[in-house]
Order: structure tokens, then C-alpha cells, then sequence
């Protein structure tokens, strides 16, 4: 004759934890909390990276920055006046196009002092900038063939912070370099040339008749065709300052983004330790728990015995509780850990990845945690004697 | 008396001792004891007689520490514990003095389990289970948890997942020892209804008056049989 079948088994091991309700959503709290850290910091960290690969194809991946190094003294180079003009004619290039930063200085008004500069840089936008870098307009519009010869500018975000522009309905201005600009535009963070952000952009033809024809390019970024990023950016120094090409840096900022999520995983392991550990104390409690209840339960061990039940079936029974209730921390831990990634993913406005593996791999886990913890419990439940059934209390 | 091949239960020379060397302490000497089919059999003796250590023997919960013990003809000498498992779940049924159903689940989840280790499905467990309280009759009682019940009730409940994979020998431990004196005679009665339908029991007892109901009365002292009386007529 075969023992309880799988149902019945599956019957049996719940009993225990319906019999203590309490006491097993206790002790199947902490693999729960443990759980759902490890599958919400990984779900984030999934979200995150989808949102930054998201944001990198809609900005794309082939814009190479180009901007003056150091010469061999050590101290700033400048690029050539030419420079954009060359890159430009590399018949992988698609697009160049330039700021030239200047001396001047911007300020809220004539009243403050000239030397709080707000670090604000002040700088020439040179034709076709904000299709090159992506820029996005929060407020107002870009410099235009209109615009580009009168005193008007168009503040980075973090520029428009410091000077306090709000809305531009009622028509703001700005001092600049001595005289009143107009705000045409606030741009939203430029991802892509974060440099922006603290940049107060003016009209091309405004800065050559304030600061003459020879106002050197500060960063020229370059759109290049996309299968041939490498390639053309083992050119461009070369062609933007043929004489000392060693004075030219070429960076890919998507790189930079890409490195910088890489840099995060630092935290996102810290936080998976974090949740190793509450994991393990969760399977600890589990274990204590389940001594305590054969502790308990030796007397009906002992009636489950005269009633046929083997060692090994007594074994199962246990085994199977503590199994269930790590699984029960781990369905509990999987469904806050995906409330979790979902409730910070729709706040951060990213789209949202449902961690099907880390809720797997967690369920994985709390089984492993049930099985391991559960044996030592399991054979001290299948060596309780059947004659605990008779003994006298 | 010589032990019979179609007896039920077979004792011969069993000797049970605790611990070794001088802590050696020996609670059964020697016994021999046959019970045959039908057979309603009363064991009494005061505390320490080793009535219990015998009835844990004959119920397979425990292993001499020498003789044989047979049933249905099957030496046990050499069972391994797997098998003395199923042998208990297919062949013996345990009433105990204190119950011992389980406290959440119904008399019929509770009468079903007498079935669960012979690997009975559920449906047929659930079946089998409100015959078997039918026939002590709880038939009305089904859904009842133990709280719900009295005393005697849960004691019946017993008798019933004890009865319900038919055992071929019914094993008591003070049946009664728990219960007011009308539910306890309640039991008995069951008791006396079960063995005139042919069911083989023993009673294990330390109260004379009720091992007196039985035709057949076994005497324990000091670990030995000082009398085997079956009513009125030595043995």
C-alpha cells in the first residue's frame, strides 16, 4: 500500500499553518521582506536600464562631442575657427554644429553685482545646436533666423533655476554683458549635453558683433552616421585640428550615460546584500518556528504514527510546512516586490518592467530557504517514537 | 495454552528493558499471550505493571527487547519501521485515552485520517469516514470539531477513526479514563455492540469494574501475567 498522495501531502503541511495562522505570517514575514527587496531593487535596476535604453534610441547613440583638450603646457587649447566647417565636410558626419562660449556674465537684473555670475557660462549657439544635442524646449522657442541677430536668449534649465525665470508669458528679461536680453526660451535638461543645462544660449550673429568674427567653437557636437560612430571618431581630431590633433577630446556621451547606469549597479548590490541578509534571517525564524512547533506536535506525531504514518511520511509532512511557508514569504515578497518596482516606475515616469525573473528566481529562493531549513526540523519530527502516542501526560 | 496460526495477536516470550547495564530496568518478563479472532479482552494491573509498555508492544508502537511478537500469523521480529508503519495503518486501530483528534478539523477530517496512510483518496476517506461515524452513532455530528462535541462524543469519534479502515485488532487505553461515568459506559456499550459484530479488542485498564464487562480478563503485576481468565473459566 502507497502513503498520502501529493494532494494529501500538500493537505498535510498546510495544516500546520492553518492550525497557527499568526504564527506563520510572522515567521513567513521575514523571507517575505527579503524577497521583496531582492526582487524590487532588481526590477528597479530592470526599469531603470529599460528607461535609459528607451531614452538613448529616442536620442540616439551617435553623437560625438568634440571640444578643445589641454596643449602640451598643460593649459586649455582652442579649436580652430575652421574646425566646425571640417568636420562637417567628413562625408560620415551628418550634422555639426557648435557653441562658442564668451566672458560674458548674466544676471537677473542690472542691480546685482556683477560678480555673482551664478556660474552661468554665456555662450553662441551656433545653426542647427538644438537638433544636434536633442534639446527639448520646456517654455518658448528656439533662437531663429529672426532672433539670432538681436539680443535674445535661451536659457539651459539649471541656468533658468538660478535666475529665478518663471514663466515667460509676460516677457523677461535679462542682463547680459551690460545690456537687457530677452528670454525667448527654456530648455528642458539636455541629456545628451548636460553642459547645456548651465549654458545661456545667445544668437550666433549677436555674438559676433558684441565679441567679433573670430570667437574660436568651445564644443562642436557631431551627428555621424550610426554604423560608423568608431570609425569617424578616430577621425575627428585629426580633422579638427590637423595641426595638433592631440588637443582635441572626442567623447560619446551615450557612453557616459551607459557607464554611469553601470555605476549604479554598485547599489543595486548593496541593497541585494541587503537582502540576502533579511532572507536569511527570514529562513532562521522559519527554522525556529518549525522546532518549536514539532516540539509541540510530538503527541500527534506519535497518533499520526499508530495511525501508519512512516518516518517518512512524518518527515514530508514537516518538510512540506516549511516549505509552504517560505513559499508563502516568497509569493508575499514576489507581489511587494512588483507593487514596489510598479509604484516607483509610474512615479519616475518610466515604463514599466515587470521582474518576471527576479520574482521567479525569489520563489526559487524561498523554496531552496524552506527545503534547507525545513530538514533539520523534518528528522527530529521522523524520529519522535510512536509510542509518544500512549505515553501518559 | 499454545499459540495458534489463525490467532490475531501472538506474544511469545516477549521481555521489554529499559536502558542497559546495572540502569537496566526489565518491565515485561517473559509473556505469552495469544488473542483470537473475536475475542474482547480486558488487561488490568496498577501503575507500573507494564500493561502499558505491553499494550505499546502489541500495537507495534515499540519492539521487545526479546520473544516474538506475531500478528495475523506475521512475525514482526524482522519488520522494518516503513513496514511496522503500515502494518499499524492497515491492521491495528489506537483509541486513546485522551482522544486525541485534532483540535481545527471536523470528526469526519478526523475519522478520515485513519485512512490517509494507506494512501485512501479523499472522496473514498470522506465516504468510508461517515459510515464509520454512523455506526458510532455521530451520523448527525460529521461537520463538528472536537470543541463542539462532548467528551463522550469525541471519544466515539475516536472509536470511529480507529474502526474505519477495519482493523483486524482494536487497541484501548483506558477508553474511559477521561470521561463521566455515563459517557464512559456509553463507550463501553460501543465497545461491547463492536465486538458482537466480530470485532477482536483489548481494553488496556486499571479499573477492575469495567475489565469485569469483558469474557475475557487479563491480570498484569510486575511485569508478568498472574492471571488469564476468560469468564468464570481458567484460560
Amino acid at each position: 500500500m502507497s502513503g498520502p498522495g501529493p494532494v494529501d501531502r500538500l493537505r498535510l503541511g498546510a495544516l500546520g499553518l492553518t492550525g497557527r495562522k499568526g504564527r506563520a505570517a510572522l515567521s513567513a514575514l521575514g523571507v517575505a521582506i527579503g524577497i521583496t527587496a531582492m526582487v524590487a531593487v532588481l526590477g528597479l535596476s530592470e526599469s531603470s536600464r529599460a528607461d535609459l535604453n528607451a531614452q538613448l534610441d529616442a536620442l540616439g547613440t551617435n553623437l560625438l562631442v568634440v571640444a578643445p583638450g589641454q596643449d602640451m603646457m598643460g593649459d586649455d587649447a582652442t579649436l580652430p575657427d575652421e574646425s566646425v566647417a571640417m568636420i562637417a565636410r567628413v562625408p560620415t558626419v551628418e550634422s555639426a554644429a557648435a557653441t562658442y562660449a564668451t566672458d560674458a556674465t548674466v544676471r537677473k537684473s542690472d542691480r546685482v553685482p556683477s560678480a555673482q555670475t551664478s556660474g552661468i557660462v554665456v555662450a553662441a549657439a551656433g545653426a542647427g545646436l538644438d537638433a544636434a544635442v536633442s534639446a527639448q524646449l520646456r517654455e518658448g522657442r528656439w533662437l531663429d533666423a529672426a532672433t539670432s541677430g538681436y539680443p535674445a536668449v535661451v536659457l539651459g534649465s539649471t541656468a533658468a533655476r538660478r535666475l529665478a525665470i518663471g514663466s515667460l508669458d509676460r516677457g523677461v528679461r535679462v542682463w547680459l554683458d551690460g545690456q537687457w536680453f530677452a528670454v525667448v526660451g527654456v530648455l528642458d535638461p539636455v541629456v545628451l549635453a548636460p553642459e547645456l543645462d548651465e549654458t545661456a544660449l545667445i544668437g550666433f550673429e549677436v555674438a559676433q558683433k558684441l565679441y567679433g568674427d573670430d570667437l574660436p567653437p568651445t564644443t562642436v557636437y557631431t551627428r555621424v552616421d550610426t554604423d560608423q560612430v568608431s570609425a569617424t571618431r578616430a577621425l575627428l581630431a585629426r580633422t579638427a585640428n590637423p595641426s595638433s590633433p592631440t588637443e582635441v577630446s572626442v567623447s560619446r556621451p551615450s557612453d557616459a550615460l551607459a557607464a554611469q547606469a553601470a555605476a549604479d549597479q554598485s547599489l543595486t548590490t548593496l541593497t541585494l546584500g541587503l537582502g540576502a541578509v533579511a532572507l536569511l534571517v527570514g529562513a532562521v525564524g522559519i527554522a525556529n518556528v518549525m522546532v518549536i512547533s514539532v516540539l509541540e506536535r510530538r503527541r500527534e506525531i506519535g497518533v499520526r504514527r499508530a495511525l501508519g504514518a512512516t518516518r517518512a511520511g512524518i518527515g514530508s509532512q514537516f518538510l512540506t510546512e516549511s516549505v509552504l511557508l517560505s513559499l508563502l514569504g516568497g509569493l508575499l515578497g514576489g507581489a511587494l516586490g512588483v507593487a514596489v518596482t510598479t509604484a516607483y516606475a509610474v512615479h519616475q515616469d518610466w515604463g514599466v518592467v515587470l521582474p518576471w525573473l527576479p520574482v521567479l528566481g525569489g520563489l526559487g529562493c524561498s523554496l531552496l530557504v524552506g527545503t534547507v531549513v525545513g530538514l533539520y526540523p523534518a528528522l527530529r519530527a521522523a524520529s519522535v517514537p510512536p509510542t509518544e502516542a500512549l505515553r501518559s501526560m | 495454552m499454545s499459540p495458534q496460526s489463525g490467532s490475531v495477536l501472538d506474544l511469545r516470550g516477549v521481555t521489554r528493558t529499559y536502558g542497559t547495564g546495572s540502569a537496566a530496568l526489565t518491565v515485561l518478563h517473559g509473556i505469552d499471550l495469544t488473542v483470537q479472532e473475536g475475542e474482547y479482552v480486558g488487561v488490568v494491573g496498577p501503575s507500573g505493571s507494564g500493561k502499558s509498555t505491553l499494550l505499546n508492544i502489541i500495537g507495534a508502537l515499540d519492539r521487545p527487547t526479546s520473544g516474538q511478537v506475531l500478528i495475523g500469523g506475521e512475525d514482526l521480529t524482522s519488520y522494518s519501521d516503513a513496514r511496522l508503519s503500515r502494518l499499524r495503518g492497515a491492521h491495528l486501530g489506537f483509541v486513546f485515552q485522551q482522544f486525541f483528534l485534532l483540535e481545527r478539523r471536523t470528526a469526519l477530517e478526523n475519522v478520515g485520517d485513519g485512512l490517509l496512510y494507506q494512501g485512501v483518496r479523499r472522496p473514498e476517506r470522506r465516504r468510508r469516514a461517515a459510515d464509520a461515524l454512523r455506526r458510532v452513532g455521530l451520523g448527525a455530528r460529521l461537520d463538528h470539531t472536537p470543541a463542539e462535541l462532548s467528551g463522550g462524543e469525541c471519544q466515539r469519534v475516536a472509536v470511529a477513526r480507529a474502526l474505519v479502515h477495519r482493523p483486524r485488532l482494536l487497541l484501548a487505553d483506558e477508553p474511559t479514563g477521561n470521561l463521566d461515568s455515563a459517557s464512559g459506559r456509553a463507550v463501553l456499550e460501543l465497545f461491547d455492540a463492536l465486538h458482537a459484530e466480530g470485532a477482536t479488542i483489548v481494553v488496556v485498564t486499571h479499573d477492575e469494574s469495567i475489565a469485569a464487562r469483558m469474557p475475557r480478563v487479563i491480570a498484569m503485576r510486575d511485569g508478568r501475567v498472574e492471571s488469564d481468565l476468560v469468564r468464570g473459566v481458567a484460560a
